[in-house]
């Protein structure tokens, strides 16, 4: 991949309330890095309406709005059209949502905006699971997983929801996925979504120390060997048609990604097996995808 | 101009004349014919609005917050369900102290399905922090709506503007329309002190501990208290531009009444006939409609009820449990007066049964003939 500088202002303070290791946080720092200050954030129910702090501080320097759990879509739908009213083309409007707010409670609202290509950067920061409110399954939470809702007497029965299909489908200018692992081909992608028009979607994944029950220091480790596993292929979908995927050259077992997590310690061989043989299903399904 | 419009023409036209920025709507019957009217209005490109035609009423309301919190002016209609689903939403308007304006189209909450008049679902959003309104025809629905925006951008709290199902929302009537040039000059542009790129950065709505948020709620309350005194003033200023007025409260027939007769909305002009005949025949009764739902006008009643023994509440509307909530709430503000006459709790007309001249002279009759109510909740027109 081709190196690119990172740029070295800072808009995420110190004093930020993420737990030690948190993916988010680290997303959250090269996010800012790549928007630049003339953005609204808007924050629909997530680890991030408490990460920035309590009121009255703020470790997060730009202008934000919370809102509602289930409104990414709308809020940004509204805030999108004061602007216009007032005449300002230059501001971006973003999004920082859970994967709880994008693909459960929150899908419908940004389901709506995206067909009505609403003119936003939605950034899902998808850690697998309700983590705010301490590890719940939701459903991003991969098959077999353990979360408090999922016990290991009866881990997670069905598969994660191919969020990106989704949004795809919805013919949006600009889906990708990506993750800290590669902060190069983040920002690019970042930088690209800025430029577009329209609705602009990122899929993040952001390991979670507590909820993935991993030690703080593996946290850019596990996101790099998600990519490599092809658990988490790094792609571009362009107005739902045109596909491009960043191959990764080290392809990994998945097995080498599940043995760090204590939330698949459960797993059996054979359900190491089963997992990988559904690995390789997706990859063919996106590659089939691609070619078409 | 005079036209001839039902009540949701005027609320179409009430949005328009207000110059509103931001429309974010989804259909639900009654209210449909507005989100129509608006769509024709905005799409002729006559107007600088956006209109979101979102996916359900509780984006409505939530984008309408992201574009309020812009420092635009912003407007939306629903009804019934559509109101029940913005639930969370209104909490959320009133606790970002957004000045937004909403009509309600009074509509019954299924099930069984059922799209005719009842204020169930308007009264049951009592608790959100919402300014409300109701109105009687629909010149006071264009009208209300105009002055809505002056008190909500005054006091950075929601309103909502209420009428009647099909008794409204689908009668024409003859309604004054007041030309643009008259209404900017009542209702100047819409300015928020706080707002998305007036400062460097901002954040809002930002979680807020035991410590704050305690402190914040009462300056909500000490908003809603600062409503009688400014919604007196812009009537006053609109009834000198434009001639007509609506106050609090209105109190009509007798001067000196034993018994007074509340009602809201349209089941007040049906009253007023009532109370006419009864006075002509010597009846010592008088009316007093409710316009003011929220904040509730207790100075107001009791100013208006001095003297008078008897007060029957028509409710068409019912809160299961204790009964009809204009009832409900006129006690709760009697109780700490000197007068405390006795309250008649009527509940009429649910799931939109007309309610009759003959059903609101019974009501009366057996306030006049009863020292006090055989029931706290007396049933008017039901079949047993």
């Amino acid at each position: 991949m081709k190196k690119m500088e990172i740029p070295l202002s800072e808009i995420l303070g110190h004093g930020h309330l993420a737990c030690a290791g948190c993916g988010a946080a680290l997303a959250m720092r090269l996010t800012l890095k790549a928007l630049g200050e003339k953005t609204v954030m808007v924050f629909p129910a997530s680890c991030w309406s408490i990460i920035p702090g309590f009121w009255p501080y703020s470790s997060f320097h730009m202008t934000a709005i919370h809102a509602g759990f289930v409104t990414g879509g709308a809020t940004a739908s509204g805030i999108r059209a004061a602007l216009d009213v007032r005449g300002d083309r230059e501001t971006l409007v973003a999004v920082w949502a859970g994967d709880g707010g994008t693909f459960d409670i929150g899908l419908q609202s940004l389901s709506g905006a995206a067909e009505r290509n609403e003119d936003f950067l939605y950034i899902c920061n998808d850690n697998e699971g309700y983590m705010n409110t301490g590890t719940q399954r939701s459903s991003a939470t991969p098959l077999l997983a353990w979360t408090t809702t999922t016990p290991v007497q009866k881990p997670k029965e069905n598969p994660k929801k191919d969020i990106m299909a989704i949004m795809a489908d919805h013919q949006i200018p600009y889906a990708a996925t990506a993750t800290i692992a590669y902060p190069e081909d983040f920002l690019r992608k970042m930088e690209k979504a800025k430029k577009i028009r329209g609705t602009r979607f990122i899929h993040l994944l952001s390991p979670c120390p507590p909820g993935w029950r991993i030690p703080s220091e593996v946290t850019v480790r596990i996101s790099r060997l998600a990519v490599r596993s092809r658990v988490f292929p790094l792609y571009e979908i362009e107005n739902g048609r045109s596909f491009t995927i960043q191959e990764e050259s080290q392809v990994v077992p998945v097995k080498k990604y599940l043995k760090l997590q204590g939330r698949f310690s459960h797993l059996t061989e054979r359900d190491i097996e089963e997992t990988q043989k559904r690995v390789d299903e997706a990859w063919e399904r996106l590659l089939r995808r691609a070619r078409c | 101009m005079k036209k001839v419009i039902t009540g949701n023409q005027a609320v179409a036209y009430g949005a328009i004349l207000s110059r509103v920025d931001v429309i974010s709507a989804y259909p639900i019957t009654p209210q449909t014919t507005i989100v129509e009217e608006l769509s024709e209005l905005v799409a002729s490109g006559r107007l600088n609005t956006k209109f979101l035609k979102v996916e359900s009423e509780h984006s409505a309301m939530a984008a309408l917050i992201g574009a309020s919190t812009g420092g635009v002016r912003c407007f939306t209609a629903t009804s019934s369900h559509g109101l029940a689903y913005m639930h969370e939403m209104l909490h959320w308007a009133s606790g970002a102290r957004l000045p937004i304006v909403m009509v309600n189209v009074n509509r019954a909450l299924g099930p069984g399905w059922n799209i005719w008049s009842d204020q169930t679902d308007s009264l049951s959003q009592r608790d959100t922090g919402w300014i409300q309104l109701y109105c009687e025809n629909n010149q006071e629905v264009l009208d209300t709506i105009l002055q809505a925006y002056r008190i909500a951008e005054s006091v950075k709290l929601p309103v909502m503007v209420v009428l009647d199902a099909f008794v409204l929302s689908h009668t024409s009537e003859a309604v004054e329309i007041p030309a643009m040039e008259e209404v900017d000059k009542f209702l100047p542009p819409c300015c928020l002190e706080y707002t998305i790129g007036t400062q460097e950065s901002v954040a809002f709505s930002v979680i807020t501990t035991p410590e704050y948020f305690f402190e914040f709620r009462y300056k909500i309350q000490k908003a809603m208290e600062q409503v009688p005194g400014i919604a007196k003033n812009v009537d006053d200023e609109f009834r000198s531009w434009f001639g007509r007025g609506y106050g609090a409260i209105e109190r009509y027939g007798k001067e000196e009444a034993e018994v007074l007769l509340m009602t809201s909305g349209t089941v007040t002009s049906t009253s007023r006939i009532v109370i006419q005949k009864l006075v002509q025949k010597g009846y010592g009764v008088a009316g007093i409609k409710i316009k003011r739902f929220r904040p509730f006008p207790s100075e107001e009643i009791r100013e208006a009820m001095k003297g008078a023994k008897k007060l029957a509440v028509i409710d068409r509307n019912l809160s299961v449990g204790i009964g009809g909530i204009f009832a409900q709430e006129l006690r709760a503000s009697l109780y700490s007066g000197e007068e405390r006459p006795q309250v008649f709790g009527f509940v009429s007309g649910l799931g939109g049964r007309d309610i009759t001249p003959e059903l609101i002279e019974e009501a009366i009759q057996y306030t006049w003939e009863h020292r006090q109510p055989e029931e706290d909740i007396l049933w008017l027109g039901l079949r047993k």
